[in-house]
């Protein structure tokens, strides 16, 4: 079975994505809590979704967004990166910059958490 | 796998490289951390220049030699 019609939907919808190992209550992987909590001190609203259930998720995903590793943080649709970049891009204010830009000046106002499982 | 087949990987696909390091986090020989300096990456994003140091190192991270990978790059000379 292939996500890869779900995974696209997951990305163009969300606002902020983040693929990640675990979830956000429990992060299985240094580089997926990195990148999250990034992404919570910018104050995106992030939906997230595990890719431990099934490991086809992961395939499909990087064959998606040709980026090999997890996690993979989207927004509106774009690749931002993996943990590195994502936690760069906000100790240089650039994420939330993006993030102003892109989902307008309120943006961490909503500030919702949500996941998405897809197996 | 010890940093020197990283090392070379990585000098081949950036010979202009004014700085490059690969340093093993753990000592277990999967957890790498590389940084990458080079004229050859300046104006490009930093998704295209991460993309640049997965794809030379395609091979190790497709056979699952490298479990983690941390990259550090700079476009500057």
């Amino acid at each position: 079975m292939s996500y890869t019609d779900r995974i696209k939907e997951v990305i163009d919808g969300a606002d902020v994505a983040i693929f990640m190992k675990g979830t956000p209550a429990f992060a299985m992987c240094g580089n997926s809590d990195r990148a999250l909590s990034a992404l919570r001190r910018a104050g995106a609203p992030v939906t997230a979704i595990d890719v431990l259930p099934d490991p086809q998720i992961r395939q499909d995903l990087s064959a998606i967004s040709g980026w090999p590793t997890i996690p993979q943080v989207f927004v509106k649709g774009e690749l931002v990166g993996g943990a590195d970049i994502v936690e760069e891009l906000e100790q240089s204010g650039e994420l939330a910059e993006t993030l102003r830009a892109k989902l307008g000046e309120g943006y961490a106002e909503s500030r919702d958490e949500s996941t998405v499982a897809l197996a | 796998m010890s940093t020197q087949p990283l090392r070379e990987l990585l000098e081949g696909a950036f010979p202009d490289a004014t700085e490059l390091a690969v340093t093993d986090r753990t000592g277990g020989g999967d957890h790498f951390q590389v940084v990458v300096t080079a004229p050859s990456l300046a104006g490009l994003s930093l998704v295209e220049q991460h993309r640049r140091v997965y794809e030379a190192l395609s091979a190790p991270l497709a056979d699952g030699t490298i479990h983690e990978l941390r990259i550090k790059t700079k476009g500057a000379a």
